[in-house]
This record gives structure tokens, C-alpha cells and sequence, in this order.
């Protein structure tokens, strides 16, 4: 992005709050708190260090007052920021040119949800729109459906490439101790569950359930003196297309391609200098078409290049190396989990699932119906 | 810009009860704006002028969705109207899954039960 510098800000500490089904009458605030507990204690920081506060919840109008309430503090620099799942994306951006101006020194990105426990219906309002709503969309699953159906129709993307992505995501979960599916999954099982949407039944959509946590970043100058290896903030880049996907000029092609150029330019790198791939997957479609978008295959190529394993483990390219919002959480607005996974992958913290060699990753969030796109890539000391 | 007597929506569904399929063109866009709007989303004018659609169009994209419970499965579509402009819809008259990309097809107004204002749907064309 136009003005942030490559480097200027770093993220030192990262945690999840309580994921899945967490307890009785826990609130979105409780698992910010939670959160941003467990990410100080990662960086050896106290909440008397803390003066910006980033944080979006779809079950709180002012959840920064909400938070900063129940922190005791008043920050210097306050952003809640909302545009759906890709939203901690668009804060890592704007904490890292809060901080390379001086606006605060260290600051909390965070996020926390109870949909499973509260219902879904309860988690987040429904608004009417009068030139959709009357046709009944089960949104957002039809929407990213009529995406699908528009790149099946083009390129020739079969149910079984939908459903290999939701197969690696499950393979990926099974190497991840806190993924919310324990059991393996096959190509047949994901065909034959219960439909929802055509082309997708159940296995093609995204989990729902409880979940939240927090990042920490600082300055890199400050990050060094802390006690993990910094991750740097090398790249920010997003791209608004529209709200409704009624308005999505095309089907086939997201808001990640320039959000995803504007990333790979700032952090002076491509998708071939990319080590582990974090991306945003509520619908199985999306891998597909953020694969596509931000480099990693030409357009159209997508389900082909996913079938056969590829994205699985011990395939060519780890993608969504914690199960993803398929198979490991996925609590509304996932996007923040992405953060913490790569930044989790860099430090060599994933055990059975850890990527070998990894100075890079890029963390890719959507947010909307395909409508808000942000990236963020991540590198190591090594990486400066 | 005027004190705006009668909103966008108010416009486009009295259009709708008179079985009309309204949108708006922008002269200096050349472009057909949908959905209906103070301002054009291509320049920022204001100048929008209201026209009355052919009502005819293609399948952009298509679904059909399942509903958790009891009731039938329906079709969700994009239709590309031949004007120029995109609008969510249903193609009625044959079965959901039977709906096609690119499948021709023609506006008719639904007028639903009870309170509910008019909205348009879609049938297939038939073979010329």
C-alpha cells in the first residue's frame, strides 16, 4: 500500500481465545480479553503497554468502546474497522501505519464471536434489501454458489475439485490438536452430504462456531528486545468491489488480484517467493479463486490445480496449514486466525503440521460475499 | 441537488405494480445503472434518467437452494437484462436445477400474498 513502508511494523505476539463451543454465557468481549491475555503473555508485554486498540465483532455496534470499557484503558489510537471476515487484515494495515507514524507503540488487533453458542441468528443483524431479500438468498452460502456455478460454467470446475479443497482442509485439520473435526473426510463424503446450495452441500461451507483472539505488533525497533523472533509486516494491500453480489462485476475474478499486486509490490516479492499460503476459505470456491487471483495458478486453473493433493500436506504448496474455516474454526470473521496461523508458521511453532523452511507467508482475507479483499504478507528476520 | 420528493425505491416499485421492470440510465455514463440510486456510481452525477426495460435477458449465474427444512428447493439467479444491467431474480415455469447459464429468458412481475410489494421474476423464452 502507497505509504507503509516494507518492514515497518511487526507482529510479537499472537494467541486464539477458547475456539468451537466455549462456555455458557461467554461473551465477544470475554474472548477478546481472552485473547489479548494469552498474545501479551507470547510477547512478554503487559496491558499497561497497550495504547492502540483495533477490533471488530459482528455482536457489538461499539466494540471499541465495548473493549477499551473492559480493558480499564483509553487508547491513543482506536480503529474497529468493519468489513466482514477480512477485517484484522485491513487493522494490520492501519496499526502498521499507526505505529511508522508514532500514533501508538503497541497495538492489539482482536476479535471474538459466540455464533455457535448464541445461534447464528442472534450473532449478527439481518438487513433487508429490497432487490435481493424477496428471492430468498441463503446468504452468504448462494452467493458464493453463484460464483461457483459461474466458474464451472467457464472453466469446466467440477464438484470433485470443489470438493479436494475441503479434503486438504480436512487433512491439514487432522495434523492441528485444536481443530474443531477430528475425522477424516473424502471427495465421495463431501458429494453426498446434505445440499445447501448448488454446487455445494454442507462439506463445501465453512464451520460455525465460537471463537476469537488477538495479534500484538510493535515497531520493529521495540520487537527485537521481546521474547519470540519477530514477524514483519512486508506487504498490506485490499481492494472493495462491491457489497451485494448482485454488484460483483465478475464472478470469476476478486478484489485479491489488486489487493494481492498492491501486497506482493510493497513487499517487493511474488507468489513464487511465497512459502506458506494462508487464505480465507468460507466456501470451498474461494481457495480456488484466491489461488488463482494472487498468483499461484493462471485463471481458470484453479480446480485443476487443487486436485490430486496439492494443497494438502506433503503437497507442492501448504495451503491453509491450520484445517481453515472448513475444518478447524471458523467463527464468522475468520480472517484474524489467518494472522495468527502464519505468524505461528514463520516462528516454527505448528508441530505436526509445520511447513519446513518458511521465511514467508502470505495471509489473505475476505470479507462480505467475495466483496471486501485484503492481504497481508509476513516474512522473517531473515526476510528484511 | 434538489430535496428528493419520492425515494429511488418508492420509483421503481410503482413501476413494478404497473408490471413494468424500471432502471435508470446514466446520458453521461452511456451506462445503465442498477439498482436504483440518488447518484450515478459511474461519474457522481445526479442526472439519472428513469426507463422502462424490455424485460429481456440471460442467465448470469445460477443456484438452487435447499432450505434445512420441509419446503421445496427454489432457484436463486443473476440476470444480465439486454440494457445493460444485473438484478438477483428467479427463473420460474421449469424445475430450479433446470435453470442454465446463458438460458434466455423474460421478466414477469411476481405480485407475492399479503403485504408484500411486487418484485419480477423470469421465465424461459421459447424457441423462436
Amino acid at each position: 500500500m502507497e505509504g507503509l513502508q516494507r518492514g515497518s511494523a511487526a507482529i510479537v505476539g499472537v494467541a486464539e481465545s477458547d475456539l468451537g463451543a466455549v462456555a455458557q454465557d461467554m461473551s465477544p468481549i470475554d474472548l477478546m480479553a481472552q485473547g489479548i491475555h494469552r498474545a501479551l503473555a507470547d510477547c512478554e508485554l503487559g496491558l499497561r503497554d497497550v495504547d492502540g486498540l483495533l477490533c471488530a465483532t459482528a455482536q457489538s455496534r461499539t466494540s471499541g468502546l465495548a473493549l477499551a470499557e473492559y480493558l480499564g484503558i483509553s487508547p491513543a489510537f482506536i480503529d474497529t474497522t468493519i468489513l466482514g471476515g477480512s477485517s484484522f487484515m485491513f487493522h494490520v494495515a492501519h496499526a502498521q501505519a499507526a505505529l511508522q507514524l508514532g500514533l501508538c507503540k503497541v497495538a492489539v488487533v482482536a476479535y471474538g464471536s459466540t455464533q455457535r453458542t448464541v445461534g447464528r441468528r442472534h450473532a449478527s443483524v439481518r438487513e433487508y434489501n429490497p432487490y435481493e431479500t424477496p428471492f430468498r438468498p441463503f446468504l452468504p452460502s448462494t452467493a458464493y454458489a453463484l460464483a461457483a456455478s459461474r466458474h464451472m460454467h467457464q472453466y469446466g470446475t467440477t464438484r470433485e475439485q470443489l470438493a479436494a479443497v475441503a479434503v486438504a482442509a480436512r487433512d491439514w485439520a487432522l495434523l492441528n490438536p485444536v481443530a474443531w473435526e477430528k475425522k477424516p473426510l473424502t471427495i465421495a463424503e463431501v458429494l453426498s452430504a446434505r445440499m445447501i446450495s448448488y454446487p455445494f452441500t454442507v462439506r463445501d461451507c465453512c464451520l460455525v462456531t465460537d471463537g476469537g483472539g488477538a495479534v500484538i505488533m510493535t515497531t520493529p525497533e521495540r520487537a527485537r528486545s521481546l521474547k519470540k523472533p519477530p514477524v514483519h509486516v512486508l506487504g498490506c494491500g485490499q481492494a472493495l468491489t462491491h457489497a451485494n453480489i448482485s454488484s460483483m462485476l465478475d464472478l470469476t475474478v476478486t478484489g485479491a488480484l489488486p489487493s494481492g499486486r498492491a501486497a506482493y509490490a510493497m513487499a517487493g516479492l511474488g507468489p513464487t517467493d511465497i512459502d506458506v499460503v494462508e487464505l480465507y476459505d468460507a466456501f470451498t470456491i474461494n481457495t480456488i479463486l484466491f489461488l488463482e487471483d494472487l498468483g499461484f495458478c493462471p485463471k481458470g486453473e484453479g480446480g485443476r490445480f487443487v486436485a490430486d493433493g496439492r494443497i494438502a500436506p506433503k503437497g507442492d504448496l501448504p495451503v491453509n496449514t491450520n484445517g481453515g474455516g472448513l475444518s478447524y474454526c471458523h467463527p464468522g470473521m475468520y480472517g484474524l486466525l489467518l494472522l495468527i496461523e502464519a505468524t505461528r508458521q514463520l516462528r516454527k511453532e505448528c508441530g505436526a503440521r509445520q511447513v519446513a523452511d518458511c521465511e514467508t507467508a502470505i495471509a489473505h482475507g475476505n470479507g462480505g460475499v467475495l466483496s471486501s479483499q485484503s492481504t497481508v504478507i509476513l516474512g522473517t528476520q531473515r526476510t528484511l | 441537488m434538489e430535496r428528493i420528493l419520492e425515494a429511488p425505491l418508492a420509483i421503481y416499485q410503482a413501476h413494478l405494480e404497473k408490471g413494468e421492470l424500471a432502471y435508470q440510465w446514466s446520458s453521461e455514463a452511456q451506462k445503465a445503472v442498477f439498482y436504483p440510486r440518488v447518484i450515478c456510481p459511474f461519474t457522481g452525477s445526479d442526472r439519472l434518467e428513469w426507463r422502462v426495460s424490455a424485460g429481456l435477458g440471460t442467465v448470469y449465474a445460477t443456484t438452487v437452494v435447499y432450505p434445512a427444512r420441509e419446503s421445496a428447493p427454489y432457484n436463486v439467479a443473476l440476470i444480465d437484462c439486454d440494457e445493460g444491467f444485473r438484478l438477483m431474480s428467479r427463473v420460474e415455469d421449469l424445475a430450479p436445477e433446470a435453470v442454465r447459464i446463458g438460458m434466455r429468458v423474460k421478466f414477469r412481475v411476481h405480485r407475492p400474498d399479503g403485504d408484500e410489494p411486487p418484485y419480477p421474476v423470469f421465465v424461459p423464452v421459447e424457441a423462436p
